[in-house]
């Protein structure tokens, strides 16, 4: 008799699922090897080296656009986080207002719209404003990762919102406490997980943007994703593994980080 | 003085106009930034191409004709403009191989995520969100560095004598396809997970009680109730695949083109920004038909499984 029937079991789907868990990782655990790799080509193995990661290192080029990417995610992340706070602040925990549908569907625009028409709607924008201001530094970039931040920054934040019910912030004004100090007291310290994970989210969105960031930089604004495009399309060496490998080592962080936050319950 | 009534309205009156005033920076970032320059698109598809780029202010109609025909040189007759509609026609097709393909693997995954156990549940999310939030662009390198000529794939068919020259798959359309396949992947999985971990396998136990068969229940059962978070992938799988600019930059080498790549042109050697603006407008309305689609859709099954 079938005694260990699995009302759970169907064929295939395990061997399909180990398939695609292998196939996900194989290509970035070659990767990240041919970092390692001593011979110049990145088709051949020479042995264990570093030299990429130092020749990476010494190029200034990379340096550049690396802390270009840190300055623009930073600021962009940090303005995202703020607004999507606030935004989220006045979107839950209410009766349906009018104008409520139109403030969701204007915050989740951005990823509604494929980023190549993104781009080029802001290249044609930015491209008038810098004729007619004279200003060409990277505020564009600036300005244009918050917006797309903005929506994957107000995902956790308003998650975490809609689970906290009002009892506590009730409780505080009728002890007398202002909003503000209300705010600072209760609702910020219990909304702090969503708000740290929106952070690590637009941090994470805006340091891998490729495409708007194409269209929207000047000359030499390169980011680090839009020169390392640049080299791949020239052809390859193993300095972008390296790169790529270092690249990969953070973004691991911060998603490891992220999934701690935002799964921790208390 | 103001009765009860009106201290409330006002008060009412007050906390919406503070929501306003709150959501009011998130808003205007993304008019300033996102939705505002698509409608500057739209009035640029009606201009005239300026000599070196941009546009001359002068109302045309020629870029929205040339998004479909292309006129003789000759004899001024409208044509089918054959080198868009192919590359229309690739896109679309790429777009909705890619989805049917991350769907056929995507769909396992996510069943055989569900039906682990509770505590092993959260480390497989945790492997499928680690390249989720990985630079696409690094991903896609990777893909490139596999499937090249000297790549591993090719080595071992080599090695194993099964070919005895290297398989071309890179910068071909094959390799767009694996190369997208492989980045939107985790956009399959995750939603169609966030279904079936709410899957109430009672239901399933109660087909086989019925005599269904496996393929009965996945087909009448499983399916059926994990729909949305199939059509949510779908779409999350589609857009971005139609509109995909990395994947045929580094894998189509160029010469395959899609529709980004056919856009960036325009406004690059090109010099055809209204054209460029018309083909972008032309990738949005196809994705808001999708949208549509998707949101119907969902509105409709939303209503029969409450």
């Amino acid at each position: 008799m079938a005694s260990n029937f699995s009302i759970k079991h169907q064929p295939g789907f395990t061997a399909i699922a180990a398939t695609c868990f292998v196939v996900l990782y194989l290509p970035i655990i070659v990767l990240v090897i041919y970092a390692f790799n001593a011979a110049s080509s990145t088709s051949e193995w020479g042995g264990f080296s570093l030299k990429w990661f130092q020749s990476a290192y010494q190029n200034t080029q990379v340096i550049d656009a690396t802390l270009r990417s840190f300055q623009i995610g930073a600021i962009a992340a940090v303005l995202s986080t703020i607004f999507a706070t606030m935004a989220a602040l006045a979107t839950t925990r209410t009766a349906s207002y009018p104008g409520l549908t139109f403030k969701y569907a204007a915050i989740n625009q951005p990823l509604m719209v494929p980023e190549i028409v993104t781009g080029v709607a802001l290249l044609i924008f930015f491209s008038r404003i810098k004729i007619f201001t004279g200003y060409s530094g990277i505020g564009y970039l600036v300005a244009a990762h918050t917006a797309f931040c903005i929506p994957f920054a107000y995902l956790p934040i308003r998650a975490r919102l809609e689970n906290m019910d009002l009892t506590l912030e009730r409780a505080a004004a009728d002890l007398y406490a202002t909003p503000w100090k209300t705010f600072r007291r209760i609702t910020l310290p219990l909304l702090w997980p969503g708000i740290l994970a929106g952070l690590m989210l637009a941090f994470v969105i805006s340091l891998d943007d490729v495409v708007i960031t194409e269209f929207v930089k000047s000359g030499g604004q390169d980011t680090l994703p839009t020169y390392m495009l640049g080299q791949i399309r020239r052809g390859i060496t193993p300095e972008i593994n390296a790169i790529s490998t270092a690249f990969l080592l953070l973004s691991v962080a911060i998603v490891t980080l992220f999934f701690f936050v935002s799964r921790k319950r208390d | 003085m103001a009765s009860a009534e009106e201290v409330a309205k006002a008060a009412e009156r007050r906390d919406v106009r503070d929501r306003w005033l709150l959501s009011a920076p998130a808003l205007l970032v993304i008019l300033f930034a996102a939705t505002g320059p698509l409608l500057i698109v739209l009035v640029y598809s009606f201009l005239t191409p300026g000599p070196y780029g941009d546009v001359k202010w002068q109302f045309s109609s020629d870029a929205w004709t040339s998004v479909f025909l292309e006129r003789d040189i000759f004899d001024d007759t409208l044509s089918l403009a054959a080198a868009h509609v192919t590359i229309f026609w690739r896109s679309i097709k790429l777009a909705v191989v890619t989805t049917l393909a991350t769907l056929a693997l995507g769909f396992p995954t996510a069943y055989f995520m569900a039906t682990r156990s509770e505590k092993t549940r959260d480390l497989w999310l945790f492997l499928i969100t680690i390249p989720f939030w990985t630079n696409l662009l690094i991903r896609t390198f990777a893909v490139l560095q596999i499937i090249r000529n000297e790549g591993i794939v090719n080595t071992i068919l080599l090695k194993l004598g099964i070919v005895s020259a290297p398989v071309q798959i890179l910068y071909t359309d094959t390799a767009i396809l694996i190369g997208m396949a492989y980045v939107y992947l985790p956009l399959m999985v995750l939603p169609i997970y966030a279904s079936m971990e709410k899957l109430d396998f009672r239901l399933v136990e109660a087909g086989y009680d019925l005599y269904a068969t496996r393929f009965k229940v996945l087909r009448k059962i499983i399916f059926p109730l994990v729909k949305p978070g199939v059509i949510a992938g779908s779409i999350l799988v589609f857009i971005p695949a139609l509109g995909a600019y990395v994947t045929p930059s580094v894998l189509g080498g160029g010469k395959n083109m899609m529709l980004s790549n056919l856009i960036e042109l325009q406004f690059g050697q090109g010099r055809n920004w209204p054209l460029g603006s018309a083909l972008s407008i032309t990738v949005m309305i196809i994705v808001m038909v999708a949208l549509l689609a998707y949101v119907r859709n969902a509105g409709k099954s939303g209503v029969r499984h409450g």
